[in-house]
């Protein structure tokens, strides 16, 4: 790689998807879309105390498994991805 | 409009909680994170959890961990939020304050999917530590020291895995060796690309060990073996010298050991015999305890259920051999669950509950009973169905006795201000909790007062005093109660009686009595004065001629008498003889309204100054210096006459039991005759007063004590309420206490009651102390039987009822257990009249029933509890109670949840109040159904029973329900419907479908109703009553996802959504004006809308984040003749309050303020404040008091620099704090 190539689009915008999960590119489908908003909003409610105990209040469970449940989820948020195109 | 927002009331939840040796190396204390608040508590000597030190971190905490070097001493804390940065932070003793040793930024802020702060792990020997993001990323820093043993740390490491979730990191034990990390990791790279699922299915999480190679400065993967699923925590098993190191997984129902080429050995979790069959054992919180005859662990299941973790293993092998060979876990105790539970070196356990009060234990036994349930690795057996499991039924405490409970207001499920007949302010009424543990909590402002004696006196007492015998007595001999014609001389000791042989003359009344020189007493009464020395002499000066003494003034030196006609003799105490002499004598013009001298300063002959109040609306300070003895200095007007004066020293010093604290200003206090309370500075050098503070204290005038709390002198304000003024952090805080009137007041110290107050009021004596300073509300509370949801408050005549809906989600109903129990008490009751021991055994139980230690029995999903219960409110004296119940789902069929409530009237009886319930059947989450829903309606009976006139089924869920021109709103689902009353239902009127999402919250003012929306913040509703229709006419464009509303004015609404921001949102007035204006009310004119809503969009005003979800919006008066505010309550027990600001000036001053102390007073986790408080949107038009009230915690120097840059004085910064704080509450 020359060194001007560091500098061009497409190899900042790797260096971004690289560096950065979930950054989007131009052939994002759908699904894979879904996907990152989920892990992102799940991760986003493990991390506020706050949102954990709001539906740990709901839900009658305690925060713990409230924590466990939505980090299991990350596993598979928006269920089976589709299938893909033979090309 | 400008809002400034203060916190009342502080978090009270918990977040996590870590155990360490912060301020000293056998300090026993534990930090405490509470969201955005971080907290260091310590247990005294009687095991009372007490508060050193708190602090806001305007970040989002989320790990904690606490760690010390090899060698050291303290222990550092290290702490993982929402900062993007890595921060270690250490107690200051001296300053009593938590302060930044290090804070180094890795990546972005917030709580991101691959931002580190989740997990946060430290090396056992404080060599390294590990933070980790939920996803990927993974970042080690090593700790070293340089050679002024500073705690130094290097650039991160990295351990990044992609496509990796991490559900636990943790420290290995593993003595000197290179310090090893393990995490829980579950690749999801295969099951993202997989259609078929097959891959997610049998995606498996790893148990990932990460070695720091210190010696080479690298980070290596060492070893990754699959482990059980179901894993979600892992514990450190001792190593080096104390064990045979490795790391414990808990997983679902499993507790697994494991150690780099060491074969698995797995124990079941005992579960709960009444547990369906479907539901897991997780385990949530644990805790080590490493004693010198070995180590155990403590974990707590998510039902509350402790067990006590234990392995076997062979010592003493050749090096490296150590093999665990048995692992047990045995069923220890129960508590409520916990978000942490630490272990102190000193035998006890510190559990800080999810939800509701956090609880000090000792223990009594480490679990060695025999016969409580156990289960072992050895034991283990495999049948075609999985493993056996080990069952059990939880029991009363046995290993652990409670010891203190520490109040919690988490969580906040609804808050409303209640006015009640005879009191200033409106008591906050909340309902806190969850399931059995949830309660009512009557908040009424003040603090509370603890009565230590009450007797009765004859006649009616005047004035009350207590007097030493000598100076150097800790404790106080003599109570003297002056009456209008004669004193009564009572005595404490065991008892408190009457004595005759004090010296005091007991046929006169008495104007002052006090100690005075080492050990001689005075009594100042209307002919004159008596000094009483110790050997019984008595010097009497009497008045001259016909004058009387009118007003005293004195000190352990000085006494100043001021007699009709404006005279004034100053006597002061000869040091050598040992008389008071006097000194000199001089007329005044103007008659005397009140005196006061300051206290003898510490190495000093006398005080210096002498404050004089006279009836002319004016006060005098003259020196007391013998050469301008009672010379004028200055001179201050005021606006009423003043009626009594105190002079109190305020303390600058931060720390409470730091005894050589700087003094710092003298401060005059007037109470005037219209009760008003001012304060104003005096030089101590010129006398000179500056700087006067105004503070509203009540409706009479204002009578000033001298008492002592935290062993410094405060001032007792007595008005047509008490009020405590004291010094703490820097500020002078006055607060109400929550108490009855007083009419006098003394400082009150005896063996039982160090810091007591001695108050008349009427003809009783009380004898009084103040337990918890700073707490904000006294609270009394009542319990409730499941989660409450809302209230309404019912007002009918002089009588003020509450109506709590509740109701708890897969949960079996305690009502049966409850109401035998109910009955087995009775017929116990009945038949103790014969024999009482049983008594207090009895009481004991009653402390906690079943259901709250144990929690309700846990049902299959979609299964509800529920119930509506009325609780009177009680009255200051009196707690609250239920009145009545009602259960739901009694008959099984029903699977009903009582979700919303309102008092509401008909046109057809007017004048009569009824409630009505909400409630969804079959209702059930992810994604959110219910078979159907109803209306109750009721009426409230005078003896607290609800009849129900009638049940109206409906197709949704109502949320909400809301009174509209004598009828019933209610929102249900995505439609907003309106009810009438019939004969055997309710009637639909009207109704508007199409609501976004689901509707949560409903305000209405005249014809207008707005609705708060599930996500879609809120919608403008116009109801015409001659078409009887409704129709949405303005909205909001933000999304927001409402949880609670407020409606300010006809035009203004405020919000507050489940991430945590409070906004306010505004109809432009000529939008308003038109739609009011135009006949079709807007109809017409743009019918199609805009942006797909309505045609009108209203303008966002204020944003701010407050960093917890907000359940309540209501707005109070908390202060007479204060100023209306927004109040807000919160899940994590916070209230906060956010007052509208008066004048441009103010705004621009404390705008200009928080931008310094932004600067100079960056957030102790490092997150940027503005950033933090517009996490969500930008902050706008809010200032947050909260930091700007840090100010006074800032050292003297930043104080003079930030109020040198705003080009003012640091008190009077320090007072504009005050005057708004004292505006609030």
């Amino acid at each position: 790689m020359q060194a001007s190539d560091r500098f061009n689009i497409n190899s900042q915008l790797e260096h971004l998807q690289a560096k950065y999960v979930g950054t989007g590119h131009a052939d994002l489908n759908r699904f894979e879309w879904a996907v990152n908003i989920h892990r992102d909003s799940y991760a986003s409610y493990v991390g506020h105390h706050g949102m954990l105990s709001y539906f740990a209040l709901a839900e009658n469970e305690s925060i713990g498994r409230v924590r466990y449940n939505l980090m299991q989820k990350m596993l598979l948020p928006c269920s089976l991805p589709p299938e893909k195109d033979e090309d | 409009m400008y809002l400034y927002n203060m916190t009342l009331q502080r978090a009270t939840g918990c977040q996590s909680a870590v155990y360490g040796n912060f301020s000293g190396p056998k300090a026993q204390e534990i930090v405490v994170s509470r969201g955005s608040l971080l907290e260091l508590l310590r247990p005294d000597e009687n095991g009372k959890m007490q508060l050193v030190t708190s602090v806001f971190v305007f970040g989002e905490i989320r790990d904690m961990s606490a760690f010390r070097l090899t060698g050291g001493q303290r222990d550092y804390l290290c702490v993982g939020s929402d900062s993007g940065r890595f921060v270690v932070l250490e107690y200051v003793k001296e300053k009593n304050q938590f302060a930044p040793v290090h804070v180094e930024t890795f990546g972005k802020s917030g709580c991101r999917r691959i931002v580190p702060g989740q997990y946060l792990a430290v090396d056992p020997k404080g060599r390294a530590a590990m933070i980790g993001a939920c996803e990927k990323q993974k970042l080690v820093y090593v700790f070293n020291r340089d050679t002024a043993a500073n705690l130094t740390i290097s650039s991160p490491l990295e351990a990044h895995k992609s496509h990796t979730l991490v559900f636990c990191i943790i420290a290995m034990d593993c003595g000197f060796d290179n310090p090893i990390f393990a995490a829980i990791e579950l690749d999801y790279m295969d099951a993202d690309q997989d259609s078929t699922g097959e891959a997610a299915a049998e995606a498996q999480k790893h148990l990932t060990f990460y070695e720091l190679d210190l010696g080479l400065n690298h980070v290596v993967r060492k070893y990754s073996e699959p482990v059980d699923n179901g894993a979600n925590m892992l514990l450190t098993v001792p190593g080096g010298a104390d064990g045979p190191s490795g790391v414990l997984v808990c997983a679902e129902n499993f507790v697994i050991y494991k150690k780099e080429g060491h074969p698995d050995v797995r124990a079941v979790i005992p579960r709960r015999n009444d547990l369906p069959g479907d539901r897991g054992v997780l385990l949530i919180a644990s805790t080590t305890s490493k004693v010198k005859s070995g180590f155990f662990f403590l974990v707590q299941s998510e039902y509350g259920d402790i067990y006590k973790v234990s392995l076997e293993y062979a010592a003493g092998r050749a090096e490296g051999e150590t093999e665990v060979s048995e692992l047990k876990i045995k069923y220890f105790d129960t508590l409520p669950p916990c978000s942490s539970i630490c272990f102190l070196k000193t035998g006890f356990l510190f559990a800080g509950s999810e939800f509701g009060n956090h609880a000090l234990y000792q223990f009594q036994g480490m679990g060695d009973h025999e016969d409580d349930v156990e289960s072992s690795s050895l034991t283990l057996m495999e049948t075609e169905e999985g493993f056996q499991p080990v069952f059990f039924d939880p029991r009363p405490l046995r290993n652990l006795a409670l010891i203190d409970e520490i109040v919690s207001l988490a969580p906040f499920t609804d808050m409303k201000p209640v006015s009640f007949a005879g009191e200033e302010t409106p008591v906050l009424v909340g309902t806190v909790g969850r399931g059995p543990r949830s309660s009512v909590r009557m908040l009424r402002q003040g603090v509370a007062l603890t009565e230590m004696a009450v007797s009765d006196l004859p006649g009616n007492p005047e004035a009350v005093w207590t007097v030493r015998k000598f100076a150097a007595d800790d404790f106080d001999a003599y109570i003297v109660v002056s009456f209008n014609n004669a004193t009564l001389v009572l005595s404490i000791g065991e008892t408190v009686e009457e004595v005759y042989d004090s010296g005091f003359l007991g046929t006169t009344p008495s104007m002052k009595v006090g100690q005075i020189g080492e050990d001689s007493l005075f009594q100042v009464y209307p002919a004159g004065l008596r000094h009483i020395r110790a050997d019984r002499r008595v010097n009497e000066w009497k008045a001259p001629g016909r004058k009387q003494v009118q007003k005293v003034a004195s000190n352990s030196r000085q006494v100043i008498l001021a007699l009709s006609g404006g005279e004034i003799v100053y006597f002061e105490l000869d040091g050598i003889s040992g008389q008071l002499v006097e000194a000199e004598k001089k007329e005044l013009t103007g008659e005397i309204s009140c005196m006061d001298v300051g206290p003898v300063p510490e190495g000093r002959q006398r005080a210096k100054f002498l404050a004089v109040g006279f009836y002319e609306q004016m006060v005098r300070v003259l020196s007391l210096d013998p050469d301008n003895c009672l010379s004028m200095l200055s001179v201050i007007t005021t606006a009423a006459p003043p009626a009594t004066l105190m002079q109190l020293d305020t303390a600058m010093g931060s720390s409470a039991d730091d005894a050589d604290a700087s003094v710092g200003s003298l401060f005059l206090n007037i109470g005037l005759d219209n009760g008003v309370l001012l304060r104003t500075e005096v030089d101590r050098v010129t006398g000179q007063l500056s700087d006067t503070r105004m503070r509203m204290l009540g409706a009479k005038p204002p009578k000033l004590f001298p008492v002592t709390v935290r062993g410094r002198q405060a001032m007792l304000a007595l008005s047509s309420r008490p009020w405590i003024g004291y010094s703490d952090a820097g500020r002078f805080i006055i607060a109400p206490l929550s108490y009855d009137q007083l009419d006098y007041a003394s400082s009150f110290a005896s063996d039982q009651c160090p810091e007591g107050i001695v108050g008349i009021a009427d003809s009783k004596l009380r004898i009084v102390t103040i337990e918890r300073l700073g707490e904000v509300f006294n609270q009394s509370s009542c319990k409730l039987r499941y989660t409450p949801r809302k209230f309404c408050v019912h007002a009918e005549g002089d009588t003020q009822r509450i109506v709590v809906v509740q109701s708890d989600h897969g949960c079996g109903s305690t009502a049966e257990a409850l109401e035998t129990r109910k009955v087995e008490k009775k017929a116990k009751a009945e038949g103790m009249d014969v024999d009482g021991e049983d008594e207090e055994e009895d009481e004991e139980e009653e402390a906690f029933t079943p259901e709250e230690q144990f929690g309700a029995p846990k049902a299959s999903e979609g299964q509800w509890a529920s119930c509506i219960q009325v609780v009177d409110m009680g009255s200051k004296t009196q707690p609250a109670e239920v009145l009545s119940t009602i259960e739901l789902n009694r008959t099984g069929e029903d699977n009903e949840a009582a979700l919303s409530t309102c008092t509401c009237s008909f046109v057809k009886f007017p004048g009569k109040s009824f409630v009505a319930v909400g409630t969804a059947k079959d209702l059930s989450f992810y994604p959110r159904s219910a078979s159907g829903g109803a209306i109750y309606l009721f009426r409230l009976q005078a003896d607290g029973e609800l009849a129900q006139l009638h049940k109206t089924p409906i197709d949704e869920v109502p949320a909400c329900m809301c009174a509209f021109q004598d009828k019933l709103l209610v929102g249900m689902g995505t439609t907003l419907r309106l009810y009438d009353l019939g004969k055997k239902k309710m009637l639909r009127k009207c109704e508007l479908k199409g609501f976004p999402s689901f509707i949560t919250t409903l305000n209405v003012c005249g014809d207008r109703i707005y609705v708060g929306d599930l996500q879609h913040s809120f919608q403008f509703v116009k109801y015409k009553a001659s078409e009887n229709s409704m129709y949405v006419f303005a909205d909001d464009l933000t999304p927001r996802w409402i949880t609670a509303s407020l409606q300010l004015d006809y035009d203004t609404m405020a919000a507050a959504d489940k991430f945590g921001n409070v906004s306010i949102c505004r109809l432009p007035s000529e939008i308003s004006d038109e739609v009011e204006e135009d006949p079709t009310g807007g109809k017409m004119v743009h019918s199609q809308g805009m942006l797909n809503g309505a045609p009108n969009k209203v303008e966002q005003v204020v944003q701010f984040h407050v960093g917890e979800t907000v359940t309540s919006l209501c707005r109070a008066q908390m202060q007479p003749g204060g100023t209306e505010s927004m109040l807000y309550a919160t899940l994590m027990g916070s209230i906060g309050a956010l007052l509208p600001f008066s004048s441009r000036e103010d705004v621009d001053f404390f705008h200009h303020l928080e931008m310094h102390m932004r600067q100079e007073n960056v957030p102790l986790c490092g997150r940027d404040h503005m950033a933090y408080r517009s996490a969500y949107f930008p902050v706008k038009d809010v200032i947050d008091g909260d930091l700007c009230e840090q100010y006074a915690m800032l050292s003297s120097e930043l104080q003079r620099k930030i109020a040198e840059e705003l080009d003012r004085t640091p008190s009077e910064i320090l007072k504009k704090l005050e005057d708004l704080r004292a505006k609030i509450c």
